[in-house]
């Protein structure tokens, strides 16, 4: 590298040169790549300088990069709204409560099914678990609202149980609940996948060393299942870290209704109001662009974290 | 190997909790089935859970005799067929070439394409492009932005990577050209993650409805997801001719739900025993890192 960088002009110039004779000979493989790079310019990196309308005032049918600088105006705006900083408040209740019950439930639900001898009915319950992953969000909404409904099973049993039939789907206090159930039910079987394919990839000499040892099951558990599967674990805490505030939002739009606003409103559905449906196209991408950048933080400094401290990392 | 009595005991256990996590995983959706065969008075009652009360099967042929159902379902299939079409091309495109070493800047353009899995121009932005594009109420609307896939990608690159590189040596020494070794090797070699992509953005677009909902407003475009959506948010949409007045319309409304619900999962259902296998297998490829 040091006598690399002595030559700077020479190597310059000859890696110019090398390059256009890679190109000229190798033109059909360059060929391939224009069209998904122009595809990726259009529609994933316009779009990302199109946030410059949040400090720009913009008009519907104007530019799609707006009129006129107004600075910090928008986002001035939202943090003096206090609708802001419900949602937001709502948005890290929701996120928080998510992470810890879906995040480790595909984790102990892999180990269960790491337990088991029988390979038919592990292969019936991972078939079954995996299901509710490929139906549409729509249907997911769907069969909640058709499950916890005032005449639905879930209230038939409550009241066999001698309870009360409760309108869930119209109470604030009960949205979180419904949420995150529906989130666990539709992706513990298929976040357990990963988990399951680490623990095929563990050692099983390693197993026949600790019973010899005279260790139980529990403690090969403690000591050889769950260190062979922690690199996997790291990577997708990582993600799910940054992916933090993404909470389902279109599952979101589709459950919550006025009344539950107060604790099912977040982040991304106020801008999808406050921009789609009310027209402020500013100051709704404002806030859009705060949670982006905030998502981008967390996903730098969860990365960051956890290759200082687990040597695990995902670049 | 002997096993102890608590080693014992927590298989017991085990077993039992994972029965119940089966159930709990498919009832909800048998409900739903057992709804859409049943009459409306026993589903008004909180009478239905496995099984079908006042067996009928007039719902479904309500359903199926709407017009509006038939054409937003046809809609479905031809945003899923052209949807997954332009994905896989696009996606070949991209892969193709970045799984070959020899490619100057493969880095910096891999960074390019996974950088935005973690930043993208957010909803408004990419609202005011499309619909400044001229693609509201247009197929492009919902086939386009969703094209390619970073994930997908990258398991399709490391696909590729796999492939011994002595077969494409031999290609170009009896002649052939890149697009040759691409169309002639490559593609028939990698069938199974061929296989494996089509199903990964066909179910995606099968099951797409956001893209419709803020970019669509004629009806006869909506694919049938907007069609249930519409439905179970209660919003006015065409009940089927088999309502003829305000009360039919609200008596039978919870039957319509099951059957169109039953009716939009169906194609997966059908496919779903096949998929599975695929679909694992390519979560795996993505795991690995490369």
């Amino acid at each position: 590298m040091e006598e690399a960088g002595k030559q700077t002009t020479v190597t310059k110039w000859s890696l110019t040169k090398n390059s256009f004779i890679a190109f000229k000979k190798d033109w059909q493989l360059y060929s391939l790549i224009i069209l998904p790079v122009i595809y990726l310019l259009i529609f994933k990196y316009l779009p990302m300088i199109g946030n410059i309308i949040a400090f720009r005032r913009f008009i519907p049918g104007g530019s799609i990069f707006g009129e006129e600088w107004v600075g910090l105006y928008y986002f001035k705006m939202f943090l003096s709204d206090p609708t802001f900083y419900k949602v937001f408040s709502n948005t890290l209740i929701l996120a928080f409560w998510l992470l810890l019950i879906t995040f480790p439930a595909p984790i102990l639900f892999a180990l269960l099914l790491n337990e088991l001898k029988n390979q038919l009915f592990k292969r019936f319950v991972q078939t079954a678990s995996y299901l509710p992953h490929f139906f549409s969000v729509v249907v997911v909404a769907g069969i909640v609202f058709e499950f916890v409904a005032i005449n639905g099973p879930l209230n038939s049993l409550i009241e066999f149980l001698g309870g009360n039939r409760i309108n869930f789907i119209q109470l604030p206090e009960w949205f979180r609940t419904i949420f995150i159930s529906s989130e666990l039910w539709q992706g513990l079987g298929w976040g357990a996948i990963l988990y399951l394919a680490a623990l095929t990839g563990i050692n099983e000499e390693l197993y026949e060393a600790a019973r010899i040892d005279g260790a139980n099951r529990w403690q090969q558990t403690i000591h050889i299942t769950i260190p062979g599967i922690l690199p996997t674990i790291v990577i997708l805490l990582i993600l799910n870290i940054g992916n933090f505030l993404a909470i389902g939002f279109e599952k979101v739009l589709l459950l919550y209704n006025p009344l539950t606003y107060e604790t099912a409103d977040v982040i991304a559905t106020y801008v999808y109001r406050v921009g789609l449906e009310s027209g402020s196209f500013s100051y709704s991408t404002a806030i859009g662009l705060f949670e982006s950048i905030v998502g981008l933080i967390l996903v730098f400094g969860a990365n960051y974290l956890s290759r200082r401290l687990t040597d695990t990392s995902l670049w | 190997m002997k096993e102890s009595w608590q080693y014992k005991t927590f298989r017991v256990f085990n077993v039992t909790i994972l029965l119940l996590i089966v159930f709990a995983t498919l009832f909800p959706f048998f409900n739903i089935v057992a709804q859409s065969f049943s009459s409306e008075s026993y589903i008004n009652a909180g009478e239905i859970s496995l099984w079908p009360k006042g067996f009928n099967t007039e719902t479904y042929q309500v359903i199926l005799s709407d017009s509006m159902f038939w054409i937003n379902y046809k809609n479905t299939v031809v945003y899923t067929v052209v949807g997954t079409l332009i994905s896989l091309v696009l996606s070949t495109m991209i892969a193709y070439p970045l799984s070959k070493k020899r490619l100057k800047g493969r880095n910096f353009l891999t960074m390019f394409f996974v950088f935005t899995m973690f930043f993208s121009g957010g909803l408004i932005p990419n609202y005011v492009l499309i619909t400044s594009l001229g693609f509201g109420n247009k197929i492009w609307a919902i086939v386009i932005p969703s094209a390619i896939s970073v994930f997908n990608m990258l398991i399709m690159r490391t696909f590729f990577q796999n492939i011994p590189d002595e077969l494409e040596e031999a290609a170009v020494m009896d002649g052939s050209s890149t697009y040759g070794i691409l169309f002639k090797i490559v593609l028939p070699l990698s069938k199974p993650i061929l296989a494996t992509m089509m199903l990964f953005y066909a179910v995606g677009h099968w099951n797409s409805w956001f893209p419709a909902f803020i970019y669509f407003s004629e009806k006869e475009l909506f694919p049938v997801s907007i069609y249930l959506r519409n439905l179970i948010k209660g919003a006015e949409a065409s009940y089927g001719t088999g309502a003829t007045n305000a009360d039919n319309i609200t008596q039978i409304a919870s039957n319509i739900k099951a059957v169109t619900m039953v009716l939009t999962v169906l194609p997966i259902l059908l496919v779903y025993p096949y998929i599975q296998k695929y679909f694992v297998t390519g979560v795996m490829l993505g795991s690995v890192k490369g």
